[in-house]
């Protein structure tokens, strides 16, 4: 029978990248799993089983507690600023103006070059400067010499400074009374450094998120709003009422994307600033790597590991659920 | 209103880039047609119109300065001499053009930059043959449970490589692919099944069935299917994905730094190590980072669209 012969062959065809998406995305993750809860603490691998004393471990590691904190807060930056400017690019862009192939490729320009490239130049733009150290002249960096700005008090990504609620402050006693201290001190707090890596990410990103947008709002038929301006709705009444609810959908994708982006972000801070000062640019990602490949200590590297991916799949795995609910609707 | 708006087939718009140009550009000016009408009608007036529009381009030339902004230091810092690279004189255009950053960040990238060359351009070959292969069989010979594969294939390419790094590393040395180029490309190619599947899959889903079940009925078996409809119809999509994964390969860090080693780094891990370094001045840095830089944004020149539609169709709807 010839269908079936032809039924072997398409399997035969996919069956090598079925096993390969299984051995080396699967397999491995199983066997960093399995890493994560043995002692292997040496350039050797060492097998002893050690129960969950890596997590432990880690969770116990002020420098890990800061990265953790550090990724909440880029995520939020990154994410908010790229949909809000994303959002709004799109919308200009879509009003009918000149010139519009040339405004759009240079939002998206930034996503061809590699995050170290990206990290590099946004070094170079916001390097602080020497503030009267002794020997070097007071010279501001690019920008707070364009915007007049001191460069003893703006430090961009060397900046050590946390912004945080502190414990014997007004604020900080009345949380502590209703039982939500735990928001004090430096590990619920913005790092200032992590907002230079932001400006560079959100450079890199938001016009993709433009590109997505703009995508949904040709597809909205321009019927559908003139009909509301005949009714006499204003512009931002439209965008409100009509035009935001439909792109309720691309704003759950592009967040999906951004977000798990911003977990795992790597290159950008090796890059721009390392861990920066005080760990103030550190990730769980670069934690990771330099626990393993620099420290050897591969039993907690790997656990790291396993939280980001658990953080990750978190936000993926129900968006690639509904994503295929919504491809059956269809 | 669940309809999903971009696209579950925003691969099929791939089909004709031209014709969905033209589309978008009639559709623009019936906008601004549209625009201009509703002005009249609402009696606003002509000076609303024109204080809408100044206010519009405004915002447009200040977010241009922006994405512009490192471009320009980028350049004008490259093309100065050591002795004018100092913070102060960031802004200044060179008083003189001075290429040796230029020669000095060849010499320190060169081989490395050919590594990057011998590195992704055979991966996004070996992966757009294979993503094209998938997505055929995974769009045109649906078997049970095909589509819960293709859900579990996708996860693969959303998990942070952090979480199979380790054990990569040990499978690359038991191998012995380790460190070499060749390596780098074989994990490149498996990492980058899901997205080329993906993109793939989506484009064939928008090639009619019917054209496929004529085909079966006369005698066109597998690959004949594949090569006299399929291929005909796939140049568009072959440029997306190869553009895509060159992209992706070449600006890749984190396998290349945790896979390979001096002299077989890519141009990512040169560039950070030159960047790191503090013998290098700024200049020599910038100019070695326009040159990492040249051929994914050469390419994005060239093919931008056919890049705008590899981001749609790869960050949407499986």
């Amino acid at each position: 029978m010839r269908i079936s012969r032809d039924r072997v062959l398409s399997l035969l065809v996919i069956a090598p990248s079925v096993v390969a998406v299984a051995v080396f995305v699967y397999g491995l993750i199983g066997w960093t799993a399995y890493i994560s809860t043995v002692k292997w603490d040496t350039l050797r691998p060492d097998y002893t089983p050690v129960g969950l004393a890596n997590y432990q471990s880690i969770f116990a590691n002020f420098r890990f507690q800061i990265d953790i904190r550090n990724t909440v807060v880029f995520t939020i930056f990154f994410v908010v600023a790229s949909l809000i400017i994303g959002l709004l690019l799109a919308n200009l862009i879509d009003r009918g103006i000149r010139a519009e192939g040339i405004f759009r490729s240079l939002f998206v320009f930034p996503m061809a070059i590699s995050f170290i490239v990206t990290g590099v130049v946004w070094k170079w733009v916001l390097s602080p400067g020497q503030p009267g150290q002794a020997g070097f002249p007071a010279s501001p960096n690019g920008v707070n010499q364009l915007f007049g700005l001191d460069p003893a008090t703006n430090r961009w990504f060397t900046d050590p400074k946390v912004l945080y609620i502190a414990q014997d402050s007004q604020v900080g006693k009345v949380l502590h009374d209703i039982g939500l201290s735990f928001l004090t001190g430096t590990n619920i707090g913005i790092p200032i450094a992590m907002l230079s890596i932001v400006i560079a990410a959100v450079w890199q990103m938001s016009g993709f998120v433009m590109v997505l947008y703009l995508a949904g709002l040709r597809a909205i038929p321009e019927e559908l709003r003139e009909a509301a301006r005949v009714d006499g709705a204003s512009e931002w009444r439209i965008f409100r009422h009509v035009t935001f609810p439909l792109l309720v959908p691309i704003t759950l994708s592009a967040m999906i994307i951004l977000g798990h982006i911003s977990l795992k972000i790597y290159d950008l801070t090796v890059a721009m600033s390392r861990e920066g000062p005080g760990f103030a640019t550190d990730t769980p990602a670069n934690f990771m790597w330099q626990t393993s490949f620099r420290d050897g200590l591969f039993g907690r590297g790997a656990a790291v590991a396993i939280v980001m991916l658990i953080l990750i799949a978190a936000i993926v795995v129900p968006y690639l659920v509904w994503n295929r609910r919504q491809e059956v609707q269809v | 209103m669940s309809e999903p708006l971009v696209p579950a087939n925003a691969a099929m718009i791939v089909l004709d880039v031209e014709e969905e140009e033209e589309r978008i550009a009639a559709a623009n000016a019936a906008k601004a047609k549209g625009l201009k009408k509703t002005v009249k009608r609402s009696g606003r007036g002509l000076a609303a119109y024109l204080v809408g529009r100044f206010f519009l381009y405004g915002v447009l030339f200040i977010f241009a300065a922006w994405y512009l902004t490192p471009i320009y230091v980028l350049l004008v810092t490259s093309l100065k001499s050591s002795s004018q690279v100092t913070l102060d004189q960031m802004w200044t255009l060179p008083t003189s053009i001075n290429l040796d950053s230029f020669s000095q960040a060849w010499t320190a990238l060169a081989p490395n930059f050919m590594n990057s060359l011998l590195l992704a351009i055979p991966a996004a070959c070996i992966s757009s043959v294979v993503g094209s292969l998938n997505g055929y069989v995974l769009a045109k010979w649906k078997f049970p449970g095909a589509d819960a594969l293709f859900t579990l294939i996708l996860f693969g390419m959303f998990i942070p490589y952090q979480a199979i790094l380790i054990p990569l590393t040990r499978v690359a040395s038991e191998v012995g692919l380790y460190g070499s180029i060749q390596g780098l490309i074989l994990v490149h190619v498996i990492y980058g099944i899901p997205i080329t599947t993906l993109i793939f899959r989506n484009y064939y889903a928008g090639i009619p069935t019917e054209l496929i079940e004529a085909a079966k009925v006369d005698g066109a078996g597998f690959w004949r299917v594949y090569r006299s409809i399929l291929l005909p119809l796939s140049v568009s999509g072959f440029v997306v994905v190869l553009i895509w994964q060159f992209n992706s390969v070449w600006n890749d860090f984190l396998f290349a730094v945790t896979l390979t080693t001096q002299p077989n780094w890519p141009v990512t891990v040169a560039l950070n190590n030159l960047s790191g370094s503090f013998i290098s001045t700024w200049n020599v840095q910038m100019a070695g980072a326009l040159m990492a830089a040249m051929p994914t944004l050469l390419v994005f020149i060239i093919l931008g669209r056919y890049f705008v539609r590899g981001l749609l169709a790869g960050s949407l709807k499986g």
